[in-house]
């Protein structure tokens, strides 16, 4: 039986299907692993208070969010230095989010799930964020205005919305003050200088000029005297109120409004509440600046450079793209010619992304950029202006890593469009440049909107060639703001996917940057599938529309 | 078609307005066929201006060394006696001369006006018998031994100043330990050799006399009281005969002694102990009848270079010997002439060495390379002195005939050969030539090890395990989605699949490193048993389906099998891991990690070779399986229907005629996803350690070229030799990519000409 079921090539057949279930479970498996991780990150989860038996005996309180769990047989665990009973099979361990990271030195926290001796989850407990030092979880017992205690108990966490309330929105104030228009008066003392030096170089620098400079510069040092008087003012009244709160441990602790971002009670909050609260979290995720060397708060700036890089680099990619298609398709006739080019569009593909990288570097950056750097920028030398790595530079080494996805969708929609449509056109009378624009490439526009799309998947992924020509982990400006000529191609940016290498891989925090890490992945995987899957389903209507065309 | 167009044009419009109008429509027909012929031609420019950008780059490291003469004049002051040997500072513009009167010239080194004269303190009455420069030269120092037994330390520097944007040198001389003379020896014989090192108030001599060779030491402290320095000083002598000694030198940390006596040997004294140097080598280190004609360190001091009168220029070096005792071993020689080496000066800053024999002939070499760069006659007759300057881009000599030169040197890139970069090296302080990247450090004595085989080796290494994992999968994968799936199904999982290619590595490298590597490092034994438990659980489900009866069987629809595994491949694989963790306490006593470490000895790194093959094979699978479906699919079909209708069954029909037929295609499948193995950066790079070794361990990590670009690119500085190399990594990705993927591409082409024409 066996024999002869072996011998029909059934069990192969089978074997072959399993591979492909595996790859689906596989692809399936990731993008939950991601979503489930990243998605989770905004809930807020209950925050517990355990009574636990540390190793020496002792009973102490802890409080903290649970994060993981893992559960080792006895022998194993014996093997790494637990002791375990005879009547144990497992040993259940929990990872504790424990917070506090300013009193107690770390985040985190294993602990074995046996020593808990009793669990639960009062209502009163608080977590802040705080603008530094991590997490605080605890108890709230008072807030202060100065040194004056103004309500405590239960009155303490509705004078405490108000006063935050009124703290956030002067940290605000602050934070504009400080970024837009000090970092305006900044970049204006900046440009002057820099134009005194060219006018020095070109021997133009004389005592009118000087008069007006100074003129200038006493302008904008009034501006800032100004504004310094008002931060002074605001700075003294945001640190004016306080919050007193007890921790796990009963120390207390004074923490000052200035450095707390949110405080909630999880435990208290209904189901929807949280919901609520879910979108707002995730809210500031998209739009709020990072913190504590990018392991908290948003990613914005992030966001921003991907989307900067993949608008410049389809401007650039597009024409050549399109052009090269249009050639390879309409004009080149079909011979050795076509055929290298092709095998250059597929070397161009199939080169690995790194490459790209090393060339940008040495080629743009420093061949180019430092030529540009010397004709028109003498004045700031040695400080480079495009001869360092920049947005430009990623732009165009993306571009032409992109250029392949472009050609070869392009072509594709070209050999789509009926030959008699050309023919009807040129029968007419039109030019064969007149025929390409006005009827061949408008009926290929989807595919070329293909191949754009795919190319913008392909470059928002891209992390290797970036890591060389521009990205940086914290860029302190956007590189396109308010100031003249508002889009600074030379400035460097900040990336998705750099974002994912950086936190994961080279933040001091990896574990409390962890769950940021996978939000940032879903937000990107979402992209580029997204992107992908619009590629697909446009290629697809497509193709039935020339289906339909040619019958 | 173009003169189909001109035709219509003239027949049917001939006023002045239209003709106008038709002669711009068609100047712009004309300007946009060469436009887009300029642009379509422009690919091929950027693959070619990539390619020739690399190696532009890379070039400069394979070129040899110039040197030319620029400049020779008469000694400068020839009054104020001969010389003992020159100094040029860094900028090669001024330079010093050191005469036996005690005089130091200071001279304008391309012209040989003299711009000062300083003299060194010398006691009256005496005169110099013996003259040494400390290790390294960098520092200046200078001792003289006296007639009378005593010895005076002078530390000669240039200072570099900046004045309205002008660069001013000026030189001085100083006294560390004072400007009154040291009794070395206190019976006031001549110093006939001498050898120092002087520090922070601490200075280190070792003076030969006619028959003793003598230790001092002298240490500077402080007064707590008063300004004045209290010296303290330990006496020691060698046990050993003096007479023919001929050469003496001290290490930079003054803890190795190296004397050269006339019949060819060298003694290698620990001298750490000040009271108490020990004797540890007697070395023949030329052969018999020759002698040893010159003697200094390698930058660094970590290996001393040794010419004899064959012309043979040897490197010996300090490595651990079999008892782990440190030893001193020959450990490369460099045929430089067949006329004795008269004087070998290092570099500064790298590994490098001049040498210059006694017929003039100049010679530039480079230790760790193994390389020569550069053999010119420099003199027709032997040069009393020469010196290198710090950068080693100019060499200045004093010749015979009184007159000083002064060459230019153009050297940029000696470290790297073919062989510093592809075969073994026996590197200083190595116990044996071994394969090493190791491409920078702080410090200027710092031996660059440029070895790419264990970069080279990593990237084959990981790309093959990333193929052990996504070739099967894929493969399999195509088979069954293009032959035996039902299209319903097809239009699902082909997309599925494929659009995993458009994942950004960067997130599956992120996956790799911070939730596979952890989870495999904890359940090893659990993918061991899924590898082998879930196709035996596939077959044993595919069997028993036989059993259902009839009617039930005929309900399952054709070309779904794919679906209903998927169940069972989650529940097989859930078995493996729960079956896993009794087995592996019960087989292995532990687990499988302490296992292979404690019997096998097979070590385990959290971010191994395996992990990356998972991950990478993962990232690899879209391209393979996409392209082999392709071809699997496109077999025409009459071939298959063909094969069925002669009563082939279907897998025979699949083995025999399929995939024999898209077998080129299948093949440039995997070379293409071979090559994007090969090129993939983000994976290896968090996935793996990113340590260098050459370990085929598959629980070991690995560093490939493409992560070791991504690691050092930014940090290394341009057009420097590290910069180039890199640049070199690149090209050889670039090379070897293009090879795959024209090979593929020109497989594929034929392909598709081939299943046109069935």
């Amino acid at each position: 039986m066996i024999k002869t079921w072996f011998k029909s090539g059934s069990p192969w057949i089978w074997l072959n299907a399993a591979a492909v279930s595996t790859c689906l479970i596989m692809v399936v498996g990731i993008l939950g692993l991601i979503m489930a991780r990243g998605a989770g990150h905004f809930w807020a989860a209950p925050i517990v208070q355990l009574s636990y038996q540390e190793d020496d005996g002792q009973v102490k309180t802890i409080i903290g969010e649970h994060v993981d769990t893992t559960i080792t047989p006895a022998l194993m665990a014996k093997s790494t230095g637990f002791k375990m009973a005879d009547n144990e099979d497992v040993l259940v361990q929990y990872l504790m989010k424990t917070g506090n990271r300013d009193l107690t030195g770390a985040d985190f926290r294993w602990i074995q799930e046996r020593n808990i001796k009793a669990q639960s989850q009062p209502e009163s407990l608080i977590v802040i964020e705080r603008r530094e030092w991590g997490n605080f979880y605890g108890n709230l017992t008072a807030v202060k205005e100065g040194e004056n205690v103004i309500a405590t108990g239960e009155k303490a966490w509705d004078v405490l919305q108000e006063r935050l309330k009124v703290a956030l929105e002067l940290h605000e104030h602050i934070a504009h003050l400080e970024k837009k228009e000090i970092g305006a008066i900044n970049y204006g003392l900046d440009k002057l200088r820099l134009e005194q030096r060219a006018l020095e170089l070109k021997g133009k620098w004389n005592d009118q000029t000087a008069k007006e400079f100074a003129d200038k510069k006493a302008a904008y040092d009034v501006d800032y005297k100004k504004y310094q008087a008002q931060l002074g003012e605001l700075y003294q009244k945001v640190r004016r109120d306080s919050l007193v709160a007890t921790t796990e441990s009963g120390a207390e602790l004074s923490i000052p409004l200035s450095k707390v971002v949110d405080i909630s009670q999880p435990n208290k909050m209904g189901f929807f509440t949280k919901v609520g609260r879910y979108f707002a979290k995730l809210g500031e995720f998209l739009s709020e600046d990072p913190r504590e060397a990018n392991t908290e708060g948003g990613i914005f700036p992030a966001i921003f450079g991907t989307i900067m890089m993949v608008i410049m680099m389809s401007i650039i990619v597009t024409p050549f793209g399109v052009i090269a298609a249009v050639y390879l398709r309409e004009y080149a006739k079909q011979g050795f010619t076509t055929r290298l080019i092709r095998i250059a569009v597929n070397n161009l593909a199939g080169v690995p992304s790194i490459v790209y990288g090393v060339f940008g570097l040495g080629f743009f950056v420093y061949i180019l950029g430092g030529s540009i750097d010397k004709l028109f920028y003498p004045e700031s030398a040695p400080a480079p202006v495009f001869g360092t790595p920049g947005l430009m530079w990623a732009s165009i080494t993306l571009a032409l890593l992109t250029l392949p996805v472009v050609i070869v969708s392009t072509e594709e929609g070209l050999a789509r469009v009926p030959k008699a449509i050309r023919e009807g056109s040129l029968a007419l009378g039109a030019t064969k440049i007149e025929t390409l624009w006005k009827t061949v490439l408008p009926m290929a526009s989807p595919a070329m909107m293909t191949g754009l799309i795919l190319a913008v998947a392909r470059a928002a992924g891209e992390v290797a060639p970036l890591m060389l020509v521009g990205v940086v982990k914290l860029a302190p400006t956007l590189p396109l703001d308010g100031n003249y000529p508002f889009l600074h191609l030379d400035r460097k940016f900040m990336h998705l996917g750099f974002h994912i290498y950086d936190v994961g891989f080279q933040s001091p925090n990896v574990e409390a940057a962890r769950p940021l890490v996978y939000a940032t992945s879903l937000l990107l995987v979402v992209v580029i599938i997204g992107l992908n899957l619009a590629a697909i389903l446009i290629r697809n209507h497509l193709r039935e529309k020339y289906r339909a065309l040619e019958g | 078609m173009s003169e189909l167009n001109n035709s219509t044009s003239q027949s049917s419009l001939n006023t002045a307005a239209t003709s106008h109008h038709e002669k711009w429509r068609l100047l712009k027909d004309a300007i946009m066929r060469r436009a887009v012929t300029v642009g379509g031609l422009s690919i091929i420019f950027a693959i070619v201006v990539i390619f020739f950008y690399l190696l532009y780059v890379v070039f400069p490291i394979f070129l040899s060394a110039s040197a030319e003469s620029v400049a020779q004049y008469p000694v400068p002051e020839q009054s104020a006696g001969k010389t003992l040997f020159l100094n040029i500072e860094e900028q090669n513009e001024v330079a010093a001369r050191f005469t036996d009167s005690g005089q130091v010239i200071f001279f304008e080194a391309k012209t040989g006006k003299t711009l000062s004269q300083k003299t060194v303190l010398l006691p009256p009455d005496t005169k110099i018998t013996s003259v040494a420069l400390a290790s390294p030269l960098s520092e200046g120092a200078v001792i003289y031994g006296l007639s009378n037994g005593q010895a005076v330390i002078v530390k000669q520097q240039f200072k570099v100043a900046f004045k309205n944007d002008k660069r001013e040198i000026t030189a001085s001389l100083k006294y560390p330990l004072g400007e009154t003379p040291l009794v070395v020896d206190d019976t006031g014989a001549a110093l006939e050799k001498i050898a120092f090192k002087v520090g922070d108030g601490a200075a280190t001599i070792v003076a030969k006399t006619a028959d003793k060779i003598r230790l001092t030491s002298i240490e500077k402290e402080q007064s707590m009281f008063s300004d004045e320095a209290i010296f303290t000083r330990t006496d020691s002598f060698l046990d050993m005969p003096a007479a023919n000694i001929t050469d003496m030198l001290v290490d930079k940390e003054d803890r190795n002694l190296f004397l050269v006596s006339d019949d060819g040997s060298l003694s290698f004294i620990d001298i750490s102990k000040k009271s108490a140097p020990e004797i540890k080598q007697h070395l023949n280190v030329v052969e018999a009848g020759q002698k040893i004609t010159s003697l200094t360190f390698l930058n660094g001091d970590l290996s001393i270079l040794i010419g004899d009168s064959s012309g043979l220029v040897s490197q010996w070096s300090l490595v651990k010997d079999q008892l782990g005792k440190p030893a001193f071993e020959k450990i490369r020689a460099f045929k430089v002439s067949d006329k004795p080496v008269i004087e070998i000066d290092s570099e500064q800053r790298r590994k490098g060495f001049v040498t210059v024999d006694s017929a003039g002939q100049m010679g530039i070499y480079h230790s760790t390379a193994e390389r020569e760069l550069i053999k010119e006659k420099i003199s027709t007759t032997a040069p009393l002195t020469t010196i290198l300057s710090p950068r080693a881009n100019a060499l200045l000599f004093e010749n015979a005939d009184g007159k000083i030169n002064l060459w230019k040197v153009e050297n940029e890139h000696p470290e790297v050969s073919f062989k510093s970069m592809w075969q073994k090296v026996w590197y200083e302080s190595y116990a044996k030539p071994a394969y090493i990247w190791q491409s920078s450090s702080a410090s200027n004595d710092f031996e660059p090890k440029y070895s790419l085989t264990p970069l080279v080796f990593g990237t084959l290494k990981a790309a093959f395990y990333a193929m052990l994992v996504a070739v099967p999968l894929s493969l399999m994968g195509a088979i069954y989605t293009a032959y035996f799936m039902s299209p319903k199904m097809r239009i699902y999982a082909k997309p599925a699949i494929e659009i995993m290619g458009a994942l950004p590595t960067v997130i599956l490298g992120f996956l790799a490193g911070l939730w596979l590597a952890p989870f495999i490092e904890e359940h090893l034994a659990g993918l061991f048993a899924m590898l082998m438990i879930m196709p035996l659980g596939v077959m044993a489900f595919a069997f028993s389906l036989q059993f259902l009866p009839e009617n039930i069987r005929k309900e399952i629809p054709e070309g779904w099998d794919a679906a209903m595994l998927i169940p069972v491949i989650l529940v097989t694989g859930w078995f493996a891991f729960t079956i896993s963790v009794p087995l592996e306490s019960a087989i292995f006593g532990g687990t499988l990690r302490d296992w292979f470490k404690n019997e096998l000895g097979i070590g385990y790194d959290q971010r191994n070779a395996l992990v990356v093959g998972i991950a990478m094979g993962f990232a690899v699978v879209p391209t393979i399986f996409s392209i082999a479906e392709d071809a699997i699919f496109s077999v025409p079909k009459h071939l298959t229907t063909g094969s069925l209708a002669l009563g082939a069954t279907p897998w025979q029909t699949m083995a025999r005629v399929v995939l024999l037929t898209a077998s080129p295609g299948i093949f440039s499948a995997i070379m293409i996803g071979f090559g994007r193995a090969v090129g993939e950066t983000m994976i290896v790079l968090m996935a793996t350690g990113n340590t260098p070794v050459m370990d085929l361990s598959v629980f070991q990590g690995l560093r490939t070229l493409a992560a070791n670009i991504a690691v050092e690119m930014p940090e290394s500085e341009v057009d420097s030799t590290h910069y180039r190399v890199l640049f070199l990594a690149a090209l050889v990705l670039f090379v070897f990519t293009f090879v795959f993927n024209t090979l593929a591409e020109v497989v594929r082409q034929r392909l598709r000409e081939k299943y046109s024409s069935l």
